[in-house]
Parts: C-alpha cells; sequence; structure tokens
C-alpha cells in the first residue's frame, strides 16, 4: 500500500514537515525533525529508484484523476536517479547544518531555517518527480521562494542583497517558464509532459510554439546559471549561509538542468525543431564559453565561496555541454556529471563551510596556512579540487572521461581540446588555494582546530563517495546510460 | 591464485608501509625501520615474480571495472618487471641513503617525506604492471600528485614557484594530450589493453596516426621530451635522494617506460615501421639529446646539470621507442635500466656533497675529491657509466640504439649518439677532475655564505658548515658524507659495473619486446 503511494509520500513528507517545524520552534527539536524527515526522503527515493529500475517507469495519478487533465507524477530512470542526488545531499546537509546554523544564524530564527530548507527540499524534489508542466512550475516557485529566503539568512548584509537579485532574476526566469507553458498550452489543450511530447510533432512548425520553445529555454537557463544568464549566481552563493551554499550548490542547479533536460529531449525530443532553430548549437556554445569564462573569473576571487561559485557556473557548462551533444554517451555524460558535480562541489562547499565556521571567514588571505591548522579539512579541500580539476579515481575523472568521448564520438576533436583545456584552468583556481592554505605560514599559530565531528563526517562523507564513484563508476554510469537511452531513444 | 595476490601485494605494501610510517611518525628510528622493511619486502615480492615472466608467463590480474569495459587492470610482461625491478630494488638503496640525508640535513616533516615516498613507489610499481592505458594513466596522476609535495618539501617560495612548474607542465600535458589520446584510442579500437603488436593495426591510418603518435609522446611529460622538459630542472628544488630516487629514476622513467609502452603495445612497432610515423619524433628525441647535453655544460649547479643530463638520456630511449625497430626497443628498455643505476649514483654523489661540505656549485669543488674520495671516485665511475664506456652497463643500451639506428639506415642517429657521448664527457668529466687534480680553493672552503644552491636558505642552521657537524664523517682525515650516504652510493657504483657483465641476462628478458620486429 506505502509503496504504491510512495511517488506522492516523496513529496508530501517533506512538505507537510515544513510547518511542524514552525511548530515545535525549538532549534534542536526542528534540527532533529528535519534530519528524520530527509533521511525519510532519502529511503523513499531510494526505493523509487530500485523500484523504477526493476519495473520500469511508474505513474502516479493525483487524487486518481487519469492523466492527461488529472496531474501525473512519473518516475523513470532520470528523475528517480535525480531524487536520489537531492535527497541524499538532503540527508548529509542535514547532520553538517547543526553545528554550522548555530553559529551563522540567531537562533530565535533557526526554525525558520530549517522550515524553509524542508521547503525548499520539497519544491526540488517536485520539480523532479512531476509529469505535469504547470505542476512543475508552482514547485519551482515553491523551491525558489523558500531559496531566496534561505539566501537572505546569510549573516553578511550583502546576503540581502544577493537574494534580492536572485529574486528579480529568478522571477523573471519562472514567470519566462511559465510563458512557455501557456503558449504550449495555446496550441496543445494539455499541460501532461507525456501528453505534450506526443502532439508536439503536429503543432511543431508554428511560430507560437517556437516562442514557446524559446521562453521556456531561456526560462530554465536562468534558472540553472547558464552564462550569460548566471549573474544572480555568485553573490548568492557567496553570501548565502554555508549549509544553504552546500544544499543550493549540489541541488537547485542540477535540479534545474533537469527541467532542461525533460524540455528538451522529452516535450520537444520527437520533433526535428531543434535542428531547425538550432538550440543545440546555441547551447553548445553558451556552455563552452561558460566552461572558460566560469573558470577564468574563478582564478580571480579572493573570496573562495564566490570562487567556487563562478567554478559552477564552468561546471554546468559541462552538462549543458553533455547534453547538447544529443548522442547517448554526450547525455550520458552530462547526467553523470550533475551527480559527480553534486558530489564534487557538496564536499568543496562543505569544506568552506567548516572553515568559516572556525576561522569565521573564507576570504583566501585569511586561509594562510591553514594546512596546518585544519588539516582534515583541507585534505578534504583538495580531494574535491582534484575532482574539479578530472584527476583520475576522482568522480570529475569520469565525467570528463565521458564527455571527451562523447565529443570524440562525433569527431569533433576541437570540442575535446576545449573541455581538456578548460579542465585545466581548474587547475590554476584550485591551487592558488593550495599554495596559501599550506605553503604560507598561520598568522597565529599552528595550534589543530577543526571544526566539530558532526560537520567533519558528513564533508568526508561527500568526499568518500567523490572518490568511491570515481573509482567504480559503473553504478552511475549504467544508471545515467539508461537514462540516456530512455531520453533518446524513445522518442526517434 | 597466488601469483595474482602477489602482484597486488607489490602495488598494496608501499601504500601500507605509508600508513604504518604515518602512524610511527612520532619515533623516527622506528618509522626508518618500517621504511626499510617496506622497501625490502617490496622488493622480494617483486623480485619473486621475474621467474614466472621469464618463463614466458604473462598472468593478468583485473582489480575492478571503473568504467563499463575497462578497469583496472594488471599484466606482467617483461619491460614492466624490469621497470618495478630497478625502482623497487633502488628504494631500499635510497631509503639507506636517506636517512643518512635527512638527518644529516635535518629535514622538516620527515614523516610526510617518507609517506609521499612509498605512495610514489607504489604508483610507481602500479605503472610499471599496468595492464591497460587506463590504469597506466590513473596511476600516472597518483605519481604526479604524490610526489608534488616531495617537489615543494622545503616549501621556500622557490619550491613554491617549482612546484607550479612541476604540477603545471605534468598535469597540463597529461590531462591536456594524453588524456585525449588515451580516450582517442579507446573510440577508434574499442579496447586500451597493451597488446603485443599493437591494438591500432588496422584501425587507424594516414597522418591521423602521427597525430596520435605525438599526443601521446608530448602528453607523457614525464619523459621530458622538449619542449616540456622544463619541470625536470624545477623539481630539482626537492631534496636530494628525491632528485635521486624519483627525478632520476621512478618518475622519469615512468615517463620513458610509458613511451615504451605506448610505442610497443599501443602501436606495435611493424605498425609504425609500416607508416614511417615516427619519424620526425625521432629528430626531436635526437634533438632533445643534443640541445640537453649542450645545456647541461652551461649549468653551474650540480642537480642543475645532472638534471638536463638525465632529459637527454631520457630522450635516448624515447629515440629506442619510436625508431620502430626491435632491437631498439629492447636498447630504450636496457637504457632504462642502466641509466638508472649510472644517473642515482651521480645524484646521491651530488646530496653527499652538499651534506658534508654544503657545496651545490661546480665551481666551488675544487680540490673537494681530496677530501672526499670516496664521493668522487664512485662519481667517475657514474659518469663512465652514462658516457657509456666499459666496463660499466651503459656500454651496452648505447650499443644496442646504435646498433638499431644502424640496422634501420640511419647513421645519422648513430653520430647523435656518439656526439653526445662526447658531450657527456665534457660536463662530467670536468668535475671529477676539478675534484681531484685543482688545489682546494681557500676562499671558499670556511665561507658559509656562497652558493645560492636552494638548499641555503633554510639551513641556516647552528652547525652548519662547521667542521664539528654531526653530517659528517671523519676518517682518516677525509671529510665524507654520513656512512649510510656513502654506503649506499657506493653500492649503486657498484651496480654499475655489476650491469656491465648482467646485460645479456637484461636483453634476452627484455628480448621478447622485440616481437616480429627483431632482426
Amino acid at each position: 500500500m506505502i509503496a504504491h503511494h510512495l511517488p506522492i509520500l516523496q513529496i508530501i513528507v517533506p512538505l507537510m514537515a515544513a510547518p511542524i517545524c514552525v511548530a515545535l520552534r525549538h532549534p534542536r527539536a526542528t534540527w532533529l525533525w528535519a534530519l528524520i524527515i530527509s533521511w525519510l526522503c532519502l529511503a523513499m527515493s531510494v526505493a523509487l529508484l530500485q523500484q523504477v529500475l526493476a519495473t520500469g517507469p511508474i505513474s502516479y495519478e493525483l487524487g486518481d484523476w487519469a492523466a492527461p487533465w488529472g496531474i501525473e507524477y512519473r518516475i523513470d530512470t532520470l528523475n528517480a536517479f535525480v531524487m536520489v542526488i537531492v535527497t541524499a545531499i538532503g540527508a548529509t546537509v542535514l547532520p553538517f547544518a547543526k553545528a554550522s546554523v548555530e553559529a551563522e544564524i540567531p537562533e530565535d530564527r533557526i526554525y525558520l531555517f530549517y522550515t524553509m530548507l524542508l521547503l525548499c527540499l520539497t519544491g526540488l524534489l517536485g520539480i523532479t518527480i512531476t509529469g505535469d508542466a504547470f505542476n512543475l512550475f508552482v514547485f519551482l516557485e515553491i523551491s525558489s521562494l523558500s531559496s531566496y529566503v534561505l539566501i537572505s539568512m546569510g549573516s553578511d548584509r550583502q546576503a540581502l542583497v544577493a537574494a534580492y537579485r536572485y529574486l528579480i532574476l529568478g522571477t523573471v526566469g519562472a514567470t519566462f517558464y511559465i510563458i512557455g507553458v501557456g503558449l504550449m498550452y495555446m496550441m496543445t489543450g494539455t499541460l501532461n509532459i507525456a501528453d505534450l511530447s506526443t502532439l508536439m510533432p503536429a503543432v511543431a512548425d508554428t511560430r507560437t510554439i517556437q516562442a514557446a520553445l524559446a521562453f521556456l529555454t531561456v526560462g530554465l537557463c536562468v534558472k540553472l546559471a547558464l552564462f550569460p544568464l548566471h549573474m544572480w549566481l555568485p553573490n548568492a552563493y557567496a553570501y548565502a549561509p554555508s549549509v544553504v551554499t552546500v544544499f543550493l550548490a549540489a541541488t537547485a542547479t542540477k535540479v534545474a538542468v533537469y527541467a532542461l533536460i525533460r524540455v528538451v529531449f522529452t516535450i520537444f525530443g520527437g520533433v526535428a525543431l531543434l535542428d531547425v532553430i538550432q538550440v543545440r548549437d546555441l547551447l553548445m556554445g553558451l556552455a563552452i564559453i561558460a566552461m572558460f569564462t566560469g573558470s577564468a573569473v574563478a582564478i580571480y576571487q579572493l573570496n573562495i565561496k564566490r570562487m567556487l561559485a563562478y567554478s559552477s557556473i564552468a561546471q554546468i557548462g559541462y552538462m549543458i555541454l553533455g547534453l547538447s551533444f544529443d548522442t547517448v554517451t554526450g547525455v550520458t555524460a552530462g547526467i553523470v556529471h550533475l551527480f559527480n558535480h553534486a558530489l564534487t562541489k557538496g564536499s568543496l562547499f562543505m569544506a568552506m563551510g567548516c572553515v568559516m565556521f572556525v576561522i569565521g571567514s573564507v576570504r583566501l588571505e585569511d586561509m594562510s596556512g591553514l594546512g596546518k591548522r585544519m588539516p582534515i579539512t583541507m585534505a578534504a579541500f583538495v580531494a574535491g579540487g582534484l575532482s574539479l580539476i578530472g584527476v583520475p579515481l576522482s568522480a570529475g575523472f569520469i565525467s570528463k572521461w565521458y564527455l571527451i568521448l562523447a565529443a570524440l564520438e562525433q569527431g569533433w576533436w576541437p570540442i575535446a581540446m576545449l573541455v581538456v583545456l578548460s579542465s585545466l584552468l581548474a587547475v590554476i583556481y584550485v591551487w592558488r588555494v593550495v599554495e596559501v592554505v599550506y605553503f604560507r605560514l598561520p598568522p597565529d599559530g599552528v595550534e589543530i582546530t577543526e571544526a566539530p565531528l558532526s560537520m567533519i563526517i558528513p564533508m568526508l562523507v561527500l568526499v568518500g563517495a567523490t572518490y568511491y564513484f570515481g573509482i567504480d563508476a559503473t553504478t552511475t554510469l549504467d544508471v545515467a546510460g539508461r537514462a540516456a537511452e530512455a531520453l533518446l531513444g524513445g522518442l526517434k | 591464485m597466488i601469483l595474482e595476490q602477489i602482484i597486488l601485494a607489490c602495488i598494496c605494501t608501499p601504500l601500507i608501509g605509508g600508513i604504518l610510517i604515518a602512524a610511527t611518525g612520532r619515533s623516527p628510528n622506528l618509522r626508518e625501520t618500517v621504511t626499510l622493511i617496506t622497501a625490502a619486502v617490496e622488493f622480494t615480492l617483486v623480485a619473486s615474480l621475474f621467474p614466472v615472466v621469464m618463463a614466458g608467463e604473462y598472468p593478468t590480474v583485473t582489480v575492478l571495472e571503473m568504467l563499463p569495459g575497462l578497469g583496472i587492470t594488471f599484466t606482467l610482461e617483461p619491460l614492466g618487471m624490469v621497470f618495478a625491478g630497478i625502482a623497487s630494488f633502488l628504494w631500499i638503496v635510497t631509503s639507506i641513503y636517506s636517512i643518512g640525508y635527512m638527518r644529516g640535513h635535518s629535514e622538516q616533516n620527515q614523516t610526510r617525506f617518507y609517506i609521499c615516498f612509498a605512495i610514489a613507489i607504489s604508483s610507481a610499481v602500479g605503472i610499471a604492471f599496468a595492464g591497460n592505458m587506463m590504469t597506466l594513466f590513473v596511476f600516472y596522476e597518483v605519481l604526479t600528485l604524490s610526489t608534488f609535495p616531495l617537489v615543494t618539501h622545503a616549501g621556500t617560495e622557490e619550491a613554491k614557484r617549482a612546484g607550479r612548474v612541476y604540477l603545471g607542465i605534468l598535469i597540463g600535458t597529461s590531462i591536456g594530450l594524453q588524456l585525449v589520446a588515451i580516450v582517442w584510442t579507446w573510440t577508434l579500437t574499442g579496447t586500451l589493453d597493451f597488446k603485443p603488436g599493437g591494438i591500432l593495426a588496422g584501425k587507424a591510418d594516414g597522418p591521423m596516426v602521427a597525430v596520435l603518435l605525438a599526443m601521446y609522446v608530448f602528453g607523457i611529460g614525464k619523459a621530458a621530451l622538449m619542449p616540456f622538459h622544463r619541470w625536470l630542472p624545477a623539481a630539482m628544488v626537492a631534496p636530494t635522494p628525491v632528485s635521486a630516487l624519483l627525478h632520476a629514476v621512478a618518475v622519469v622513467k615512468a615517463g620513458v617506460f610509458t613511451v615504451l609502452k605506448v610505442a610497443v603495445y599501443i602501436f606495435g612497432i611493424d605498425f609504425m615501421h609500416e607508416l614511417g610515423s615516427g619519424i620526425w619524433l625521432q629528430y626531436m628525441a635526437a634533438g632533445t639529446i643534443l640541445i640537453a647535453s649542450l645545456v647541461a655544460m652551461t649549468k653551474d649547479n650540480l642537480k642543475a646539470r645532472l638534471a638536463y643530463s638525465t632529459i637527454s638520456q631520457l630522450s635516448y630511449v624515447i629515440l629506442g621507442g619510436v625508431m620502430a625497430s626491435g632491437i631498439g626497443a629492447v636498447g630504450g628498455a636496457m637504457h632504462i635500466a642502466m641509466h638508472a643505476f649510472g644517473k642515482i649514483t651521480l645524484f646521491f654523489c651530488a646530496g653527499a656533497i652538499l651534506v658534508a661540505s654544503h657545496k651545490t656549485e661546480v665551481s666551488q669543488m675544487r680540490g673537494l675529491g681530496r677530501k672526499m674520495p670516496i664521493t668522487f671516485g664512485c662519481f667517475l665511475i657514474g659518469s663512465l657509466s652514462i658516457i657509456g664506456l666499459p666496463p660499466f652497463g651503459g656500454v651496452w643500451s648505447k650499443w644496442y640504439l646504435a646498433l638499431a639506428a644502424a640496422e634501420t639506415d640511419q647513421l645519422i642517429f648513430v653520430a647523435v649518439l656518439m656526439i653526445s657521448s662526447l658531450l657527456n664527457v665534457a660536463y662530467l668529466i670536468p668535475i671529477v677532475v676539478r675534484g681531484f687534480f685543482s688545489p682546494p680553493d681557500k676562499s671558499n672552503a670556511h665561507s658559509p655564505h656562497e652558493g645560492e644552491g636552494e638548499h641555503e636558505v633554510k639551513h641556516a642552521s647552528p652547525g652548519r658548515g662547521d667542521a664539528t657537524a654531526p653530517n659528517v664523517w671523519r676518517v682518516r682525515g677525509f671529510e665524507e658524507a654520513p656512512i649510510t650516504c656513502v654506503g649506499a652510493l657506493a653500492f649503486t657504483a657498484a651496480g654499475c659495473f655489476v650491469l656491465f657483465f648482467a646485460a645479456d641476462a637484461i636483453y634476452a628478458f627484455l628480448l621478447p619486446l622485440a616481437g616480429g620486429g627483431a632482426p
């Protein structure tokens, strides 16, 4: 019985848990509550993934209203996988959150923090699970609104400006998306994604649909921060509370990438439209520019969280590049990188959370000699940085391997070279930090002062996962490969 | 079954040793004992595999699948055995030497030093045993990263800059070129296994193969083919044992070893011969041999001179690999062994001179041979082996390389080899001559301020340059380096001599490499 209703429980549980946080109010109690919920969500999403892998896609009709009239939750390999990523990050972030949040957020607002975090989780899971284009918008707004609040809770006053900026751009993006959905509805009379994809070829030649595609793509690209629509991201990540940065960096942009995959490969998958107006070439071009500008700008950042944020922009470029190949290998590369990067960036931002906790700053000049003071955290940072570079045995290597493979398969060797060249830029910005941290003398003694274990352990778990999935990538590649085949194969 | 476990044990032993070194870091004596025992166990394990390969068996063991259809696999074959044997054997000698050197020089962070050293050896053996290009690449990168803390050991501004060059070139070439070449090979052939006769034959042709070969050869930055050689002189900022074992043996040999592997088992000698795509690479290698020798002559810093000498010698091996001749590949492989013993001796001597007298520049070494006769005597032996004079090992590898050049009708390379030998004489022998026959330079003898060598900065400690310092082994009026240092360098010098007579055995052992290309 429960197994049957798992899809809706996946959303209802965190959604209902959020208001209970407000009722609980006590900081510790709300934390514990959110922790339990996040682990429950992880268990459910793992169960769903297993179910999908065993028996194929699941369709769940809300209130037994049959699709396309009612709202359908439709789970296939791809979104089951993305949900596991989101909930797994949630489940690792919450143990980490306790000490970090207590240090960075006033005690009387902590319950609000966890309320918003749960709502954000709900929104992200909702975007992923739903099979309805309008419902997706609703969840997009839930996740966005809660993340504006979360970002604004940052201790720096600039957090308010950053949140406001994100609010404006995020709203523009969401509005573009809903305009696109509206235009599609005009032409097809349906909001169900599966239904849209079957009806689309008949109306694909109309200008309305072309406009819809443009609005959808641009709207989602704002949310996923594809160059040049990334302006909100660096400050939002840099000034948000550490926990929020970890959570958003590892999940929010990934979910937006997922939404783009749905639009491009499912809704418009059966149409040759994409070739006509060259969305793919456009995405590829922007992705490559993102790879270089993101990394190049990262080199000059003095705030390390901001540096990692720019690195994220570059990494999003890799994901979009993989997708834009429009081949099974390419899409696999994109999806795998989505997963690998969530782990990598999660562990890096967690390391920065630990640094923030101990020395109260994440600026490069304050981090001199930190390798001696915080050996574990800095080792984790280096390990994460190596994964960004794409050193073998790290998860980042697997992504790079597949991206290069996808490019060479098509005979596009200049793109393969661009991928490796841009990843060499990562060497520079990671090593800048390494040099300050290991080669300069610490200003106030070399006493070892690490963050509490409750922060260290989740960080090490993510670092461990980064290397586990870099050494044995067969599982992730299998899942991503199946998802890619389903996306491309089913409709061609 | 037991064989597979031994192969895995060869990779794991240094790693376990590294953990134990970390655990015993508080007690230097215990820590050094652990290092020595680990090194001895490692060599015993590697040595126990020789009879298997000699019997013509090439066992394979797959550890895990990393990507679908592509796993971490180890396969034994003669070339890898020779490399692993040398690396693990010289690790013992270097460990003994390091103990004297590191203590005599009172270096900081010795535990980290020994741990990274152990990891580096593990990855060198991993490279040697790699059964496919993917495995090799993994260990190649681990080797780069694990040696970074060794190169920057001093932690000074100069070490930091050297570290940048080191990492920049090695990571840059390996990810920028080698990785792409590997993926390209994978898309062409669907396999990355090292197979006798190569895997590319019939799968690729035309100028594409030349491009691919170039991407490999330049992508293997550790082989220090010009213009990607700058990292090696930069790495000389490291403590001398690192320069000796890693930057004369393990790391650089890993580079040329990889080149040979790619030439013999990815491209295949016959295939390269057919296409003739290696010709311009032969000229690149020949150019590197001569230019690096010429640069070496201009260097006054002893370690820098030896570094350029290494660059030059490495290209002998590359030349052997790309000459597309079976005998050339065997000659190149032999040169890995011969050069290893010769060059490690020279580096040991350089380190001993530094420890005992704090001299880093050749021009300061007037008359020093009278104080340190053993060290300078061994330096002479090492030099003669590098030059390629009997009765030392170096003569044989040069002989076979010259033979290969003659066989492929490229007499120009015979000439290059001969000129290079003369150049070696020109930049190595004067050091010995100056040491023994020049009168000691009075003004230099006790001045602690000369020499802006890389080690000078941090060793402005009490007792430096003082004749009563514990880093001098005084015997019969001589002032040699600590006995472990001198013992190690005398041992490797003796090795050069032994190799002269062992050459036949090594040749027979390596002959399967030549495959169909043998005369």
